[in-house]
Formats: structure tokens, sequence, C-alpha cells
């Protein structure tokens, strides 16, 4: 193919351009052809066509997104808000800590390994570029069935790929959630966040400001994986007739990222940058748009100078390529000698490929034919904006309507049973299966992991301060109502938080969902956005980034509308954390808050077939008297232990418990039948010292929270209301699922 | 007492290592693959990772960096030298102990808290253990399978050489449960799993890991 530059642009103004092929509306295209005065070259028609792609531009959520902002609480915790790389929280003693979230759903499923493996990549480098030394990862994963064949094609090769990437990065993996569900047979969701820390001057923004700075791309060089790779498959669902969409999956080389992670923190030490950016989706395209309009705008490249794995490659594809591990900073010239001696240091690769100029304009240039002249602003913010139409889809009130028919467990054996069938259910089993095969030792700074409630993480080998992270979602009620699936969502993790004794301080979300172009998900997502929105600004935490996937998609079948959200606290000591079990006899269990027969979508219902009733609302007033509750109970040594209350619930929490340090229960507890397995929320297991009592009592009483004495620990069985349940039997049904499916 | 711990591209314990030398006791002094000088340590600790990528053979490059060169001539004169895991694949590539480690025979990266029994407390970085005592320190490694031919396994068995084996479920396949050997004269030692990850209960499974640290200080100081 020949060049097209700007001149030939200009001279032949009618030519036919493939925008559709590139996911370009017509008016999408009209509107280019509007901003540039003219048509665009084709190195321009690419560069719009990936940064205004759904997955880079947010075009169907950038009208509700905005709702986490006009709602979000004034807090001085928060240094970095939205819009940056990732957003970065103040946790005292002068640390800052950054972290995120990001979808590599359709990646995943085309290439399990590698889409997982630069999903991690990807996530790494956005902490990294803001200044941080990443300290942890945590993935949230969902599959299609546990038993279902292609599911053993997708999750061996996603864990491996989280797990091969990771590990090789030296990053602890600190926890994430394992699920299965039908609707993601098609659409596996794999989700990763990272978690980054620095001191508060070190934090670095994506800007290229002063006329003479240096453009500088340094890392892995150029290649042809991963042409348009997130953002056109990101964009678009599956269908089984396109062609194969495998060439668009990036290639990931943790090695390279290790030692580029280690040449940009001596790099940022002696702070030799002015501005950073990582290249992720839309590669250079959306590293120097982006940089550029974070500056004063104007910026000029030489094409031909990026290194390139594959001399082929035409301008256009070098543009689009998302090939990994490649960052590119603005640096001035009086810095650059010792910048690029850093990089020797490493063996990192390392071009000036441009400088920031006065003007207003990215012009972009191929062994001197200028291919590129546009205004930055418009390819990396003024991407179109939907206001796609919306509707509550016709199931909602047909399944709130349902009556949800289970057994309900009353005599010693139906609870044995009960307890027995829901520690083996694949979304409540052991994980250690897959746990095994992620690094959570390496800084020799985790606190806690998997299976704790959350992750935890020492930041300061002398203070002792910490920060702990959550992240869940309930799918199953947010199908019944999104508004409150949100909130639930919400609570649960700064629940999951709390039950350490850490405080909640910042939010970040990875919202999960269809086709944007389907009325009823868009009906969906709109509910789950202003439910997590109204639900931070109740409970005063800051919405700190995140991330959309629409088009989790297959066919006519989107999966369930998925809110993964994190929380992330602080700990000013983490030696006196609460952890999550007890590991002796003699102490005393309480159940707190209170238990209603909130069966719909639990796991009890979903194990029956049950996808109907109603989801409980969330009482956010509670849910924080009862975080105030475990802070101030683990600030006074109150609890040898504490365990949430969530999937599974009653029976779920204790399982895990007791199978912890193999000490047994004696649980006594009425109305079994509900209490059992109810999954209503803002409920935790506390354990204590006889002696505590009058002090929980107090605290209790103090934040009305609920309190009820559930039972003693040990003995070599949990037994619940005279049913024996031998921690042998337990143990075996909890752990051999899934070695069981899959080897 | 120095330690150095030695930074190839890529190797990810040699905080947490050098943390550990710190804790029992010793100065830590960083070591970078590259230079040409041991910066006068009195011992050195090659620890884990995937240096250069694990490109090749893991270790099989890492063997060939200036700074190995100096290590190899200070071993063989006598300094304590300790790989762990990747380190460990080093000092096999190195031909300072004998065999290989090769992929886990159920072919995952395995993270899990291991039970070991030292069986040798003779050497430089084992003396602070008494001979059957069972330890718990964290194994996290894809290719740790301890493999030999017959001969240089009865050689190992025969002159004591095995320093550490697996209590229970062999966990990677290595040949007779082999966690960790040493050499003949017992200065050099490679052990797959981590003892750098057990120095205290708050961010380890125990403080078992300790002892290989204190030991080589004992060692020193004698």
């Amino acid at each position: 193919m020949a060049l097209d530059t700007v001149a030939i642009a200009q001279r032949n103004p009618d030519a036919v351009q493939p925008f559709a092929e590139l996911g370009l509306k017509p008016d999408e295209y009209a509107r280019i052809k509007e901003i540039l005065g003219r048509r665009p070259t084709s190195s321009e028609l690419a560069m719009y066509s990936v940064m205004w792609s759904e997955h880079c531009s947010y075009k169907s959520s950038k009208v509700h997104l905005k709702q986490f902002g006009d709602k979000a609480v004034k807090t001085d915790a928060l240094l970095v808000g939205i819009g940056e790389n990732a957003g970065v929280v103040d946790v005292g003693q002068g640390y800052a800590v950054t972290f995120k979230i990001e979808s590599h759903n359709h990646p995943s499923f085309i290439e399990p390994y590698q889409g997982a493996a630069t999903g991690v990549g990807g996530i790494v480098r956005d902490i990294l570029t803001m200044g941080a030394r990443p300290i942890a990862v945590m993935d949230p994963l969902r599959f299609g069935p546990a038993d279902a064949a292609d599911t053993r094609r997708v999750l061996p090769g996603i864990i491996a790929g989280v797990g091969g990437y990771g590990n090789c990065l030296g990053l602890p993996n600190i926890g994430g959630e394992v699920v299965f569900d039908e609707t993601y047979i098609g659409n596996p969701l794999v989700n990763a966040l990272c978690v980054g820390v620095m001191k508060h001057s070190d934090i670095k923004l994506a800007k290229a400001a002063g006329a003479g700075n240096l453009v500088v791309l340094y890392g892995a060089k150029t290649g042809g994986d991963g042409i348009g790779g997130v953002s056109v498959l990101a964009s678009e669902t599956f269908d089984s007739t396109g062609p194969a969409k495998r060439p668009a999956v990036q290639v990931g080389d943790p090695f390279v990222e290790k030692v580029l992670i280690e040449c940009s923190l001596e790099i940022f030490a002696e702070d030799l940058v002015v501005g950073i950016q990582d290249l992720g989706g839309a590669g250079l395209s959306c590293a120097t748009s982006e940089l550029a309009s974070g500056g004063s705008g104007g910026m000029k490249v030489e094409l031909d100078r990026v290194p390139l794995r594959d001399a082929t490659l035409s301008p256009e594809e070098i543009l689009m390529s998302e090939s990994q591990e490649r960052m590119c900073a603005i640096v001035e010239p009086k810095h650059i000698d010792r910048f690029l001696e850093i990089c020797k240091k490493w063996d990192v690769t390392v071009t000036v490929i441009g400088e920031v100029t006065d003007g207003e304009r990215l012009e972009i240039t191929w062994h001197g034919d200028l291919i590129v002249d546009v205004p930055p602003r418009t390819v990396a913010h003024d991407g179109p904006v939907y206001n796609r139409p919306l509707a509550k889809p016709e199931y909602v009130d047909r399944v709130n309507a349902e009556k949800v028919i289970v057994p309900r467990p009353s005599t010693a054996g139906e609870i044995k049973s009960t307890v027995l069938k829901l520690a083996a259910t694949p979304n409540l089993a052991d994980k250690s299966w897959v746990t095994s095969q992620y690094d959570r030792y390496v800084q020799g700074n985790t606190i806690q992991s998997q299976p704790d409630d959350s992750g935890m993480v020492r930041i300061d080998e002398k203070t002792h301060l910490g920060v702990a992270i959550a992240t869940d979602a309930n799918a199953n009620w947010s199908y019944l109502n999104p508004y409150e699936g949100a909130k639930l969502a919400l609570a649960e993790a700064a629940r999951n938080i709390a039950t350490a004794g850490a405080i909640p301080l910042a939010v970040t979300n990875c919202l999960n969902f269809g086709s944007p172009e389907d009325p009823g998900v868009m009906w969906q997502f709109a509910e789950s956005v202003r439910g997590l929105a109204d639900g931070c600004l109740e409970m005063g935490l800051p919405v700190t980034g995140g991330n959309v996937s629409f088009y989790n998609q297959t066919g006519a079948i989107a999966i369930l509308p998925t809110p993964v959200i994190g929380v992330l606290g602080v700990i000013d000591d983490v030696r006196t954390r609460t952890p999550m079990s007890f590991d002796r006899a003699g102490l005393e269990l309480y159940l707190l808050g209170e238990t209603a027969d909130d069966i719909a979508g639990s796991e009890w219902a979903y194990m029956h077939g049950q996808r109907g009733g109603c989801a409980p609302v969330a009482d956010l007033q509670r849910e924080m008297r009862l975080i105030e509750l475990l802070v101030a109970g683990r600030t006074s040594q109150i609890f040898t232990a504490a365990h949430d209350l969530s999937q599974g619930g009653l029976s779920a929490s204790l399982t895990e418990m007791v199978l912890r340090h193999n000490v047994g229960a004696d649980i006594t507890i009425a109305n079994i039948e509900v209490a059992l397995i109810s999954e209503s929320p803002g409920r935790v297991i506390v354990a204590i010292d006889p002696a505590k009592l009058e002090q929980l009592l107090a605290l209790a009483k103090k934040q009305d929270i609920d309190i009820v004495k559930i039972g003693t620990t040990g003995g070599d069985n949990l037994v619940i209301n005279g049913a024996v349940i031998p921690l042998n039997e337990l143990r075996t049904a909890h752990t051999e699922t899934f070695p069981k499916l899959f080897g | 007492m120095k330690i150095g711990v030695v930074t190839f591209p890529g190797t990810l314990d040699d905080r947490d290592a050098a943390r550990a030398a710190t804790h029992a006791g010793t100065m830590a002094i960083s070591l970078w693959h590259n230079d040409a000088d041991l910066k006068g340590v009195d011992a050195v600790i090659l620890p884990g990772g995937f240096s250069y990528g694990d490109y090749l053979r893991c270790g099989a490059i890492s063997r060939f960096a200036p700074v190995m060169e100096k290590i190899i001539d200070a071993a063989n004169g006598g300094m304590p030298l300790l790989g762990i895991c990747n380190g460990f694949q080093v000092l096999c590539e190195a031909h300072l102990l004998p065999g290989a480690l090769t992929r886990n025979h159920e072919l995952h990266f395995l993270c899990r808290d291991q039970k070991l029994e030292i069986t040798n407390n003779q050497t430089a970085w084992t003396s602070s253990y008494s001979v059957g005592q069972e330890i718990v320190i964290p194994l996290k490694n894809g290719e740790g399978s301890f493999q030999c031919d017959d001969a240089i396994l009865a050689a190992l068995e025969g002159e004591g050489r095995i320093i550490a084996r697996y209590v229970g479920k062999n966990p990677n396949g290595s040949r007779n449960k082999i966690a960790g050997i040493t050499n003949a004269r017992g200065n050099v030692v490679g052990l797959m799993p981590h003892p750098e990850h057990a120095i205290d209960t708050l961010t380890g499974p125990t403080a078992d890991g300790l002892g290989f640290f204190t030991s080589v200080l004992k060692a020193l100081v004698k």
C-alpha cells in the first residue's frame, strides 16, 4: 500500500476509506472530516478508530460515569482522581497508594494464557506509570459452568497466564475470585487489579509539557501482535461467523516488563521525567495523543524511529500495535543522557522519537513525510459520546415476582448434607488448586492472601503501616436488581476489609456487561453505576477510577451484570489485624448482624436452578456501623477472629473458619432452615475470648448491631444443632472439587 | 559479617534475601550481575526469581554473568554460597553442584507451605538446625524437580550431601524427595524452597527459615 500523507489527503479528498471495517460509524467518520477540514490520512484514520473505540473512549458509558464525579464526597485522601492512569490515595506517613482494576475479557477467551498474562501486564504498567512501585496483584475471574468442556480449555490457561506473568514480575497475588455461571461460557471475565505504593512527592502524570522536551519510547520493540487488540476485540460481541481474531491478541514477555519496572523506578527515583504514559490499548496512538493533550498540545514524532520487531510494519500498523512492555516518557534535554544510561544499565531499548513543541498539533512524520496532523485532544478526549437508549428489561419484574423454592434443612441429616454440598460446590469450594499457582510470598510483605477476606500487604517495615484490598461482585443480586446489587457489592468489599480491622478509604471498579446497543443491558449498566455512585456517596468513599467492559455477549446471551467493586483500606499496624479464623478451643462465637430469609440470588438457590425473587436492600448506614465496630474491636484487640458472611451464608463461613486451622466448633442456632443458607448482607462471625464479652456487647450496643451467641470453638467436628460433621469429611468435600474438575 | 545478595535482571527475591540476612544479624550488600568484584563480602546468596527470564534454561544465562566468575572462584576457595530456587538452578548450571532442576511433575507452578526434614547440619548454611528437625517454609517454583543420574544420586546419598528432603507427598517429583544439596566441602548449598520467606510469622508461615542465615553467621565467626 502506498504511503498516504496529509498532502495526498488534501489533493485527493474523495478517496474511499475503510472506516467501517475499522469500527467507525458513518457519522463518526464525518465528524473526523469536520475536525480536520479534510479526509483523514490512513494513519489518522487508524488513530481515531482505535481511540474512539468503545474500549478506549468510553463513548457509551461516559454519560453515566459522570456521576462518580458529580456525587463525589469531598475528601483530602484523594491525591489524584479519575482520568489519570490510576487514582492515588493518601494512606498517611507520607505514603500514597494507587490501585485499579482492568478487564482483559475478550482476549482471554480467544487465547486464555496470553490474554490473561497481558491483562496483568497492562494493569501493572498503569500503576507503574503513576510513579509507584507495584506491590501486589489480585484477579477476580469468572467462567462458564465448572464442568463444561470449554471451561476446561479456558480456566487452566487463564490461571497459568495470571500466574506465569505475575509470578515472573515478582508481585504477590493476594486474592481475587473464581466464580462459575452459564452466562460466562462464551465470555469469561478476567479482571486484574494491581496496587502500588509511592511517596507523595513521587506521583507522575501523563503530560507532555515544555517545548523542546524529548519524547522517549523505551521497553520492548514494536511488533505486529495485538494490532487493534483490546480496542477492537473489546468493542464488539463475538459471533461464530467472523474471521479468527487470534492475531489481535497481544503476546507478553514478563521478563521484559520486570526489567522495565526496575528501570523505570530507577529513572523516577532520580526525577528524570516530566510526564509518562504506558503503551496499552491503542498503543502509540493513545500514548502520544494523551501525553500531548495532557500538556499544551504540541508534539512532533518521527514514527520511522520506532524500533521494530518486524521491519515490514506500515505506519498505520505501528500506530495501532498493542505490543506489550513499552513506555513513553517526556524528558528534559538536560536529563536525557542519564535517562539513556539507566536504560543501558538494564539493557532496555530506548529511542528518542520526537519532541514537545509550542504548537497545538500532534504531527507525526514517516521518513520526512507528514502523515498525521491533528489536534491531539480530538483523538484522546473528544471522541463521540452516546446517550444510548435504555429500558428496564421485561425479565426483571417477572423474576422478582417468582417465589424461590429450595429444600430447607431442618433435621440433623439435612443440615449435614447441606453443609457438605455447599462446601463442595465449585463457587464455594477450596480454591487452592488455583491460588497455589500464584506466588503469594514474594516481596516479603504479604500479611493476608487467599482465602482470607481481603488481601493485606505491609508498606512500611518500621511503622508496620499496611493496606488491605478486597474485590467483590454478586452478579446474581445484580441480575435481580442492578441498583442494589452494586451497593451490596460495595458493602461486601468494604466489610471484607473491615473484618481484618482496616479502615475503607477508596473504591475502584470494573464494570462487566453485555452489549450497550441492547437497551436492557444499558439499563442494567446505568442502574449499577447509579447504585455504586449513591453507595459511595453514602459511605463517604471516593471512586478513584475504574474500567468498563461492554460487549461481553455471545449472540443474544449477555453475561449477568457483573460490577466488580474493589475497596482499598488502610491499617496503621498490620501486626494488630484480626485474623479470619481461630486456632484454639474455648473461644465463643458470635454472629453480628440481622438474618432475614434472603434466599433469592443465594448460592443455595443457584444450586437448585432458582434465579428469581428479590435481592436484599442494602442498608449502608448499618454496614458503616458494623465497620466501625470491627475497626474498634481490632484497635482494642477484642477479637481472636472475624469472618464475613456472604455467598453460602453461615454454612460456608463456618466451613472456612473451622478448616483454616483444623479446630472445630459447636454451633446452636435458631430458625436453622433460614439461618444456615440465608445470605443476608451485613453479617460477620467473630470469635472472642469469653473474658472480652462485656467489651463486645458494649461495642455492639454502641453501634446498634444485633448480636447473638452461636457457639464455642473446639473439637474435631463442626456440630450444628446436633448434626455432627467430622472435619476430615468436611475438608474432603471442600478440597476435592477443583482437583477432580481440573486435574 | 557481610553477605552479598546478587541481582540479575529478572531476580525477584533479592530484597527478601537481604532482609533475612539483616534479620539474622549480618550486613547485606547488593551485588549487580555486571559487577566485576564482590565488594569484600564474606558470603554470597543467589536469590530466587526468573533471571534472564529463564530464557534457554533456568540459570543457563546467569551462570555466565561477570559476577559469577568471581563467585565461582570464591566458592572454590571455600566462601559460603547459598542458591535459593533460581539460585540453586544457577549453581547447577555453573557446575558448583551436580544435577539439574526440571519441570514439576504436575506441570504447574506450585506455591505452598512445605514441610522439610533437615538431613545434614554440617554445612555452612544448616548448622543452626538439628538432623531430623522438621521445618515448614514456602516452596514456590515451576521447575523444582531435582534430577540426576544414579551414580550421582548414590554419591549424594553416600556422602550425606542431601541437606533437606520434602516430608509427605513429593511436591514436584524430585529424586529421593531432595529439596537441597551441598558440595563435598559443605560451603555451597542449593535449596529449592525459600527460607527467606519464613523469617517471622507475620509474613511467613513460620520463622523456621531464619536458621539458614544464622548458620552462616556462625560459620563466618568461627
